[in-house]
């Protein structure tokens, strides 16, 4: 992003945990509020971050794993006469998707609470922001018609 | 970024292909096309899911694809042609829907081969946060799921229409407007609630909030901007009754189903109460009172949902387990295909129901029931197989068995006339009542 901006930005989706990534403007008179709300979007983004990114990562590594013992299990190879790699129908994965999906619950649930708590929190504070910014405008308003 | 974006305005430049595609629902009654419509809406929206996973079987037809999807740069147009659904899904011929089908996961096919062309300047590249006034617009739409707000304003509107009380314009009106502001509510918030999730999954990456075309504040305020003069409008301008249903249904959405999408897979039947109140709404609107049709509509709708959300999430397992959504089709997949097997064969009984509690003749269950039976075949298919084809073949059933049902059952309604003539007057005027003439 331009350094000039007076905006956030926002980036393409990361590849590890599909987020987007932004970057935040602090402005040079940027108020304590201000300040408080930016400081609790940039922790959310780098809390979300960590958990997705790990969360995908461990995904994509366990669904290998299962693919893979699969297979040996059917005592197929990973890769066949064409060179391609063997995939399990949707079926067969059915197995693993059920049981990644238990065995993250409470990571899951743990992580929902946070979300929500974060994301009323940045909405909350982002709405003092914008209260504030509105009176202060409508200050400097009645002050300009007053002159 | 726009994938399936592209894959609809591809699909909507290519009018030689779906002429004889068209050709076949082009002499349908008005009415029901303007069911089909939304709920072929509702389906490329949907379709995607289901195509994401299937492998591609012709590639003939990827080359129009690729050309098309060269002249649709600009976000602005992408955005108004997606609130237009184009395409006319064919109703019972299972040959063109298979032509469809293949067609609609060959643009699939086309978006994955060419995902670098298919996803212009705009997703790999950081954009401005800031708000552009032309956008709102497309992204307001986007943010309160329009379509789908339009078909739940069809299923109110088909309430009122199966009321037993001449018809009424302006309560008509009032009652599809409320309900129509009250659903944009609450699928402002479902967004709201879900960023992190909606990134992770296929299907939802693009939704404004993900993809930071608005604030979290903006889009807060802008539910509550619909929501409160949506259930305003029900209350004062339609009936208590219908507010209060309305009001009630927001905060089951927002509050009950998104929450125990990640908790427990009971959210399928609140989700399920969630699509059965709109056409209770319609009825309450219209009569004022809840009569055993309201609840009997309400009935057909939430049987409705399980086979249709059903084999919908059948085609999303991966996308669920992997974002932590608690579906049965994850978790307990028996019973998953039971479920909707059992309120496949529910929509024969409800149906049947119906004229003894007046609400139509006898001729409705008669109509309805090869459509029910089809239905339930398919179910029974989707049970016994339990495999991607059949969980499509039964989700795209489920999106044309709707509008058909309720057509029948409006074209089969107990004439009001004749109910007058027994004496026998439901619910109550309100303001200007027109009579309509009941076929």
């Amino acid at each position: 992003p331009p350094a000039h901006s007076h905006n956030d930005w926002i980036g393409p989706p990361d590849k590890h945990s599909n987020l987007r990534p932004v970057i935040f403007y602090a402005p040079p008179e940027e108020s304590p509020l201000e300040r408080r709300l930016r400081e609790a979007r940039q922790e959310a983004q780098a809390c979300d971050q960590r958990f997705w990114a790990r969360h995908n990562r461990a995904f994509r590594q366990e669904k290998e794993e299962f693919i893979y013992s699969r297979l040996k299990a059917k005592g197929l190879e990973v890769r066949d006469e064409t060179g391609q790699k063997a995939t399990l129908n949707a079926e067969e994965m059915a197995d693993f998707y059920k049981e990644f999906l238990s065995k993250n619950f409470r990571k899951h649930m743990q992580y929902n609470r946070d979300w929500y708590k974060r994301n009323f929190t940045i909405t909350f504070l982002m709405g003092q922001v914008a209260l504030v910014r509105a009176l202060r405008w409508l200050r400097w308003k009645k002050k300009n018609v007053g002159n | 970024l726009f994938v399936w974006h592209l894959k609809k305005t591809g699909i909507r430049q290519i009018p030689c292909q779906f002429v004889h595609l068209c050709h076949v629902a082009n002499d349908r009654l008005i009415t029901f096309q303007y069911f089909n419509f939304l709920k072929r809406m509702y389906v490329t929206q949907y379709n995607k899911d289901l195509s994401q996973r299937a492998k591609p079987k012709s590639d003939s037809i990827v080359s129009p694809f690729r050309e098309l999807q060269q002249f649709d740069q600009e976000k602005k147009v992408i955005h108004k042609i997606r609130p237009v659904s184009p395409v006319h899904q064919p109703l019972s011929e299972t040959s063109s829907r298979n032509e469809l089908r293949e067609i609609k996961s060959a643009a699939e096919t086309a978006d994955s081969v060419t995902p670098v062309r298919a996803e212009p300047k705009d997703d790999r590249q950081w954009k401005e946060m800031k708000l552009r006034l032309d956008d709102l617009p497309g992204i307001l739409a986007r943010l309160s799921k329009i379509k789908l707000t339009a078909l739940v304003v069809s299923t109110a509107s088909a309430g009122f229409a199966m009321a037993p009380v001449p018809f009424d314009l302006t309560c008509f009106l009032l009652a599809s407007l409320g309900t129509g502001l009250a659903s944009c509510a609450a699928n402002s918030i479902n967004q709201f609630f879900e960023v992190p999730f909606d990134s992770n999954m296929n299907r939802t990456k693009n939704r404004p909030l993900v993809r930071g075309q608005i604030s979290p504040l903006l889009a807060v305020c802008f539910a509550a901007s619909c929501g409160v003069p949506g259930i305003a409008l029900l209350t004062l301008g339609v009936n208590p009754l219908t507010g209060a249903l309305g009001a009630f249904n927001i905060f089951l959405y927002t509050c009950c189903y998104t929450p125990m999408k990640r908790m427990s897979i009971a959210n399928t039947w609140v989700g399920a109460v969630v699509g059965a109140i709109p056409p209770v709404m319609g009825w309450t609107a219209a009569t004022g009172s809840l009569d055993a049709g309201a609840l009997l509509l309400g009935g057909i709708l939430y049987s409705w949902q399980f086979p249709h959300f059903n084999a919908l999430s059948w085609g999303l397992r991966e996308d669920y387990s992997r974002g932590g959504y608690c579906m049965m089709s994850v978790t307990h997949p028996a019973l998953c295909r039971r479920v909707a097997l059992r309120h496949c064969l529910a929509l024969i009984g409800l149906s049947t129901v119906a004229p003894v509690l007046d609400i139509t003749t006898w001729t409705f269950p008669v109509i309805s029931l090869p459509i029910n039976l089809y239905i339930s075949y398919l179910g029974f298919r989707f049970y016994r197989d339990a495999d991607r084809s059949s969980s499509r073949k039964l989700f795209f059933c489920s999106l044309w068995h709707l509008p058909m049902l309720l057509l029948v059952m409006f074209t089969c309604k107990k004439s009001f006339l004749e109910k007058e003539d027994k004496g026998d007057l439901l619910g109550g005027n309100h303001g200007r009542a027109m009579e309509i003439r009941l076929p």
